[in-house]
């Protein structure tokens, strides 16, 4: 009997351990995604520790997927273990509207809000209000190995046609030694391979839904473009593409594998960087490619730091999104890590840093991709929704994968591409029927 | 019969007879029972709840959907995909690790030098999270470009396969084979080696052959084993998932989404929970039917 | 002449395949030593110099320390807790069986076979009624559960081949049944658990979805540091072999060294 009692007691005693904290301070619990950028986030943090004695920090660092769920999850059911999220410019008007997250009025005059660069501020805002603060900002554009179109005796325009990039492709692609034409993403996901696919049917004048919210899948500039995208990764991209998001083709860029790359501008700062490419010396950039429509050929997103409505810890969690978006913060990177490093996209005063332009000579192009993807005015033809790669409603994640499933399933040959898109449509129709639509 | 399923040791296991003294068993059994019933009944009847609603996380208003979510789902074609999926995924894993599972016992029965290492070895990849074992396939063994079997293949003058494009299910299938083969030799080579030697003795003095041995002392003997094997894998193998999201996230299409998959696309992918719910309610009845088969089956067996 | 011929074969056989099943675990291990650039380099460098930079890195990136703490605290005080729940139950079901034992075994082991997403929003909830989201407490509540109808059943399979006629004795000089259990059964069955307890931490320490689902900061094991190291910007496998080696780690030694005794409770019986 005694054994039994002492051994429940050290059990309770075990759990119980595990729950108290010290309330010393106040911990604030963040959650963000496993990037580059934010790793460097989490390292510096200790520098905002030491200035804030009274707040201790407590990481959650998960992979994008795993965070998404993760961070919805809890925000919609309110569950409060976040005091800090890592979302996108997808989630924060609509989690705005839900009113699940706080809003960022009163910002300290040091902050210099109007320093945000306005399409980032934009597709950060909710009636006109700043619901989260960008932690670094992305557009699309071109990646080129400056080499290997040299040796074939071509040259890449500022703004490439994609009728440009096939013909380059076609000269660049060398598979014997494992040198492939061109690198996309072939990944499903509404955050992979749709936020490709859908600048590609944007410039070739297609969209996601009609003015009356009609889905536009199984359209022809649909097919024209999706046609161009397996013709470029099945003849001159690598192997295995359908399992290639970001990450995978920028490990395989910056190792040398691919001759052209159309992504995120966030991926210069690494490819430039001789610690983490291979090909910095070597690297070439252009704008993200057109074809009959050129408004709406590259996408604009960012990662920004909210502070759920669930959090009781308001005035300490603000401090910290403060800091880690603040001019002082980018400063702090650029002299700790190296310019190139520093967080792109968000700030004027970046651009105008000359530190920064010189270590990073891609910037002008960043700045000018970002400032012309326009959320609102995208497509050919009048769209209901608001988002460039995307639609800014909460069904959309949903169609959004399916739908990347879907064009994974053309690329890898297991559907043909017409019954692939019809395939999308329907699945995207039911969607939007079961959701409700057309709304008025 | 009853007694036998789980066991199979009726006749080593000789029934208490407590003579003239009745024992009031409820209150062993209660808390075990009563523990699992609230963790079974408590989700259950908010699923059941749930499916009846139209409650999407992104958009919070609860309301009414009746049958809705279940007309949804079933008209859905990927269900039956999935389904379709789950059966093969789970038919081929529980084949290849029996066999692979029998033959390897077999060879380890053996008396070879450094038998003890080898084997523990060969039973490591069973201690492994699934979740590092789809990422050490998917990057470093059947990436086409970087991966050691697309090296393989260039060795000998191939093109590499490019597996989750190509033969998706197929590499599900090596994948989850190869985290339960471990398993079935265990148990295989436990059952084998407590094969009465007299009797080995005895087959071999009337010339049998080392093939006609294995089917027919080897093989007979295994029988049980072989039902325990596919039981506990069964329950495992239903629920597939960890394998899945890391290597092909249930694609290209619906090519590798089981049913554990397609909910969990349902639910944190498309934060629909009143689909989710139904697709859970669909999965418990299917986790049923095949619980009643395989139960069946293998009762016979251990029966025997 | 023969017999040497074919032991060499089996040798060869058996080495062979032991290491085919071994080697992408001895192939992540090797990977966690070298840098990211000889990680991915063609053809696959199988002698290089061995570099720790991996492991500072993932040290100085991620508190392993904590979640192998969680990992190992979470797996014990739960299978401790099903054993504790289950010793009774698979008594009084091996002992005196009734017309239900059957069913109600396999109606526990069909609970095991529903996919756990199915009723994730609905457990998220309840966890976030009782205040036990990222405790571990919590973790432990749903381990226990989870494990149970496993626990109970190799326990049940154990029970069953303690010949009933020692209990009888103890009965006739007057034991009760606590201690029929506790003096008598235990002591005859504790292999048996020893058995069961080991492949309930294995069970526990790899099950990657509630772990990740329920859990942040305070309570996240190694499943939840797995999956920050997963698919990182840039060259990572070199990284990812490390901190999948530190996952995997302590298990596997513990597996290993533990073998013999898992074995046994693994064949549920259905090996004398």
């Amino acid at each position: 009997m005694i054994k039994k009692t002492h051994f429940l007691g050290l059990l309770t005693a075990t759990i119980l351990a595990g729950t108290t904290a010290v309330q010393a301070q106040t911990r604030l619990t963040i959650a963000t995604v496993n990037n580059g950028d934010m790793i460097v986030m989490q390292k510096l943090s200790s520098k905002f520790e030491q200035a804030n004695p009274d707040i201790k920090l407590d990481w959650v660092v998960l992979e994008e997927n795993v965070l998404r769920q993760r961070v919805t999850t809890d925000i919609a059911t309110k569950g409060g273990q976040y005091d800090v999220l890592t979302i996108g410019t997808y989630e924060v008007p609509i989690w705005a509207m839900q009113g699940w997250i706080k809003k960022f009025d009163n910002l300290p005059a040091a902050y210099d809000v109007n320093d945000v660069l306005k399409p980032v501020r934009e597709g950060l805002s909710y009636n006109n209000e700043l619901y989260a603060l960008p932690f670094y900002a992305e557009s699309s554009m071109t990646y080129y190995r400056k080499d290997l179109v040299q040796k074939a005796g071509m040259t890449m325009p500022d703004q490439p046609t994609y009728q440009q990039i096939k013909d380059l492709a076609a000269k660049i692609h060398d598979p014997a030694n494992q040198v492939y034409g061109i690198c996309l993403r072939g990944k499903p996901g509404w955050g992979e391979n749709m936020a490709f696919i859908s600048t590609m049917v944007n410039t070739f004048g297609g969209q996601w839904f009609d003015q009356n919210w009609n889905t536009k899948i199984d359209s022809p500039e649909w097919k024209e473009a999706i046609t161009l995208y397996i013709d470029l990764l099945k003849n001159y991209g690598p192997p295995g593409a359908s399992s290639n998001g970001f990450n995978e083709n920028l490990a395989m860029f910056s190792n040398g594998q691919c001759g052209m790359w159309i992504d995120s501008t966030v991926a210069s700062g690494m490819l430039y960087n001789p610690a983490t490419s291979k090909v910095a010396d070597k690297l070439g950039f252009a704008q993200a490619p057109i074809a009959s429509w050129p408004k709406g050929s590259n996408w604009l997103w960012s990662w920004a730091l909210a502070v759920p409505e669930s959090s009781k810890k308001e005035d300490a969690a603000k401090k910290f999104v403060t800091w880690a978006t603040s001019k002082e913060y980018i400063q702090l990177v650029g002299e700790t890590e190296g310019w190139v490093s520093a967080p792109p996209g968000t700030r004027q005063s970046t651009y105008e840093n000359k530190q920064y332009l010189d270590a990073a000579p891609f910037a002008k192009f960043v700045e000018t991709a970002i400032e012309t993807a326009d959320p609102v005015n995208t497509t050919k033809n009048p769209k209901a929704y608001v988002g460039v790669q995307f639609a800014g409603i909460p069904e959309f994640q949903a169609i959004g994968t399916q739908t990347g499933q879907t064009m994974a399933a053309a690329l890898t040959g297991q559907m043909k591409l017409d019954q692939a898109l019809k395939t999308a449509q329907s699945a995207a129709e039911r969607a939007m029927k079961q959701a409700g639509y057309p709304k008025k | 019969m009853s007694a036998s399923i789980a066991t199979g040791a009726v006749k080593s296991a000789p029934t208490v007879r407590r003579s003239g003294q009745k024992v009031r068993t409820l209150p062993f059994v209660a808390p075990a029972v009563l523990i699992l019933l609230v963790w079974m009944i408590v989700p259950l009847a908010m699923t059941l709840y749930f499916s009846a609603m139209r409650y999407n996380l992104l958009n919070p208003v609860v309301e009414f959907a009746g049958i809705g979510n279940y007309q949804y789902l079933l008209e859905d074609p990927s269900l039956w995909t999935s389904m379709w999926n789950t059966l093969v995924l789970v038919g081929s894993v529980l084949v290849i690790t029996v066999v692979a599972g029998t033959l390897l016992a077999v060879l380890f029965d053996q008396d070879f030098p450094g038998r003890g290492v080898a084997r523990l070895f060969a039973i490591a990849p069973f201690f492994v999270m699934p979740t590092v074992s789809a990422l050490i396939w998917k990057n470093l063994l059947m990436h086409p470009i970087n991966g050691i079997f697309g090296w393989f293949s260039r060795l000998f003058g191939f093109q590499p396969v490019d597996w989750f494009a190509e033969y998706p299910m197929t590499a599900v299938i090596m994948i989850v084979s190869w985290q339960w083969i471990p398993f079935a030799l265990l148990i295989l080579l436990t059952a084998i080696q407590s094969l009465d030697n007299e009797q080995k003795e005895a087959a071999r003095m009337d010339g049998a052959g080392p093939i006609s041995m294995f089917f027919f002392i080897i093989l007979p003997h295994l029988g049980r084993a072989i039902s325990v094997v596919v039981m506990i894998e069964t329950i495992f193998l239903l629920t597939v998932f960890a394998e899945i999201f890391v290597t092909t996230s249930g694609g290209p299409g619906l090519a590798t989404t089981n049913l554990a998959f397609l909910i969990y696309v349902r639910a944190l992918l498309e934060y629909d929970v009143g689909g989710a719910s139904a697709g859970g309610v669909i999965a418990i009845i299917l986790a049923n039917i095949v619980a009643f088969f395989v139960v069946r089956t293998v009762a016979r067996n251990l029966e025997a | 002449m023969d017999s040497s011929k074919s032991k060499i074969g089996v040798f060869i056989l058996g080495w062979g395949a032991a290491l085919v099943i071994f080697f992408p675990i001895l192939w992540m291990l090797l990977t966690g030593f070298k840098t990211e650039v000889e990680a991915i380099s063609t053809p696959p460098k199988l002698f290089f110099t061995p570099t720790l930079e991996n492991y500072y890195a993932v040290f100085e990136r991620a508190d392993y320390m904590s979640f192998a703490i969680n990992s190992i605290v979470i797996s014990v005080v739960a299978t401790a807790l099903a054993i504790l729940i289950a010793v009774p139950a698979a008594y009084a079901m091996a002992f005196f069986p009734t017309k239900r034992t059957r069913g109600t075994l396999l109606w526990m082991l069909s609970t095991k076979m529903m996919p756990p997403v199915g009723v994730l929003v609905p457990m998220y909830l309840l966890f976030r009624d009782f205040g036990i989201l990222d405790t571990r407490t919590g973790l432990i509540i749903i381990y226990t559960l989870m494990n149970l109808p496993i626990v109970i059943w190799m326990l049940y399979t154990f029970f069953k081949e303690v010949p009933g006629e020692i209990l009888e004795a103890g009965r006739m000089d007057g034991a009760r049944a606590r201690q029929e259990v506790t003096e008598l059964l235990l002591p005859l069955a504790l292999p048996g658990i020893a058995s069961t307890a080991l492949l309930s931490i294995i069970l526990c320490w790899n099950e990657a979805f509630w772990s990740l689902n329920l859990s942040a900061h305070n309570a996240a094991p190694l499943t939840a540091f797995i999956a920050s190291f997963s698919s990182p910007e840039g060259l990572f496998w070199a990284k990812l072999s490390a901190a999948s080696t530190l996952a995997i780690a302590p298990i596997l030694v513990f597996g290993w060294m533990s073998q013999r005794q898992l074995v046994r409770g693994l064949t549920f019986g259905a090996v004398k």
